[in-house]
């Protein structure tokens, strides 16, 4: 899927689609070179359990595996970059006050993370993620880590991102955040990029 | 003049498929362009500071190509446009009207010479403040289906000596505009206004 597909035939119904880039020249007066870039991919979609339990969520797991696809695709393209190229990710999703966080969990958890890695070319590591359930404008923190080795500690990051008209109470905001660099001027030690093996997705 | 220093950009584009209506053929989409610059004047009074709009005009122009480029490359495809500016707690509403100028004629520029005043907005405030940043149509300011806003912000900024600069672009209307007024294919042309 290109990430200017039509999102006509996905399962979601996605309302709208926000990406955010980030890019910071200089910290405390100290220039960033090369600038660290960050983006991320935000979907507004139906939730289509609002307001009833409902047992089985597999539902949210397939609308999952098609946002891992068209966010990720959606965030690199918005850095410029070839997938492989990216260094941190991370995944959020808020929920609306009619829905429970375990439809979160649903789109997140089981199959959204494969379609993300595809894209980048690899992805070791766990990618970190937070959910919350929220009214519209809520403020969502999406964890960073490192793709290949979740230890790496100049990559530790997060991302702020909010939508002032989102989530409405029937509806879900999913995030995918990605890099190509860590914090912007990284001096706390740990595991260094280079030092990465790669094998594990810790170290 | 004082350097134009820039700490962070930050570009946010919205693809906008319904709102409870239809899904739209075209998706409407918006885009703001956040710079994070110091604010050469903070903590002092300075009586003479309008030579700084000239300084800032190379970024107004950088920030507007940025946008056209992040709505798909093509100025003809730009509808709507706004701009606005959040200054840093150390800092005068007055720095904040320094952007007027650069902001809007680097729109006009390089759209091609839109005729409308571009509507704008502008307040003094902490980290995390966020703007409704007005929009309406870059030929004519009564079309009333392309009146919107959009809401921008950074939440690690302004500290209080920096200047967040905001321009906004749009493809098109409101996403299921039906209140009337003036529309699009209505407008003379001549005056900016209708």
């Amino acid at each position: 899927m290109s990430p200017d597909a039509p999102t006509a035939s996905l399962r979601a119904k996605i309302r709208k689609i926000v990406t955010f880039v980030e890019e910071t020249r200089t910290e405390m007066g100290k220039t960033v070179n090369p600038p660290t870039r960050r983006a991320a991919a935000v979907a507004v979609i139906d939730n289509p359990f609002a307001g009833q339990f409902v047992e089985d969520l597999s539902d949210l797991m397939a609308i999952g595996e098609e946002l891992g696809e068209l966010l990720t695709q959606k965030a690199v393209a918005a850095l410029g970059i070839a997938g492989p190229s990216a260094e941190s990710y991370g995944k959020a999703a808020a929920v609306g006050e009619n829905g429970e966080i375990e439809h979160a969990a649903a789109i997140l958890h089981p199959k959204l993370g494969t379609p993300v890695r595809r894209v980048l070319g690899k992805g070791a590591a766990l990618i970190p993620s937070s959910k919350k359930r929220g009214g519209l404008g809520v403020v969502l923190d999406i964890p960073l880590g490192h793709k290949d080795a979740a230890f790496v500690r100049s990559h530790f990051d997060g991302m702020e991102v909010r939508i002032n008209d989102a989530p409405r109470p029937n509806e879900i905001m999913v995030a995918i955040a990605v890099t190509d660099s860590g914090r912007p001027l990284p001096r706390v030690g740990g595991l260094t990029k280079d030092q990465i093996k790669g094998e594990d997705g810790l170290r | 003049m004082p350097e134009v220093l820039i700490r962070k950009k930050l570009i946010s584009v919205e693809e906008i498929f319904h709102e409870g209506g239809a899904p739209v053929a075209k998706p409407l989409r918006r885009a703001a362009a956040l710079v994070v610059i110091h604010n050469p004047y903070a903590r002092n009074y300075v009586e003479t500071i309008e030579g700084f709009m000239d300084d800032l005009k190379p970024l107004g122009l950088e920030m507007a190509k940025s946008l056209v480029a992040a709505l798909g490359g093509d100025p003809k495809a730009i509808e709507g446009y706004g701009k606005g500016a959040i200054v840093g707690a150390a800092g005068e509403v007055e720095h904040g009207a320094l952007w007027h100028a650069p902001g809007g004629y680097a729109m006009r520029e390089v759209l091609g010479g839109a005729k409308a005043i571009v509507a704008s907005t502008k307040k003094v405030g902490g980290p995390g403040t966020r703007l409704d940043v007005p929009i309406t149509h870059i030929n004519a300011s009564y079309v009333r289906s392309h009146f919107d806003a959009m809401e921008v912000g950074i939440s690690d900024a302004p500290r209080a000596d920096e200047i967040v600069l905001a321009l906004v672009m749009t493809t098109g209307s409101r996403v299921h505009a039906r209140v009337g007024g003036l529309k699009a294919s209505e407008i003379k042309g001549e005056d900016g206004l209708r």
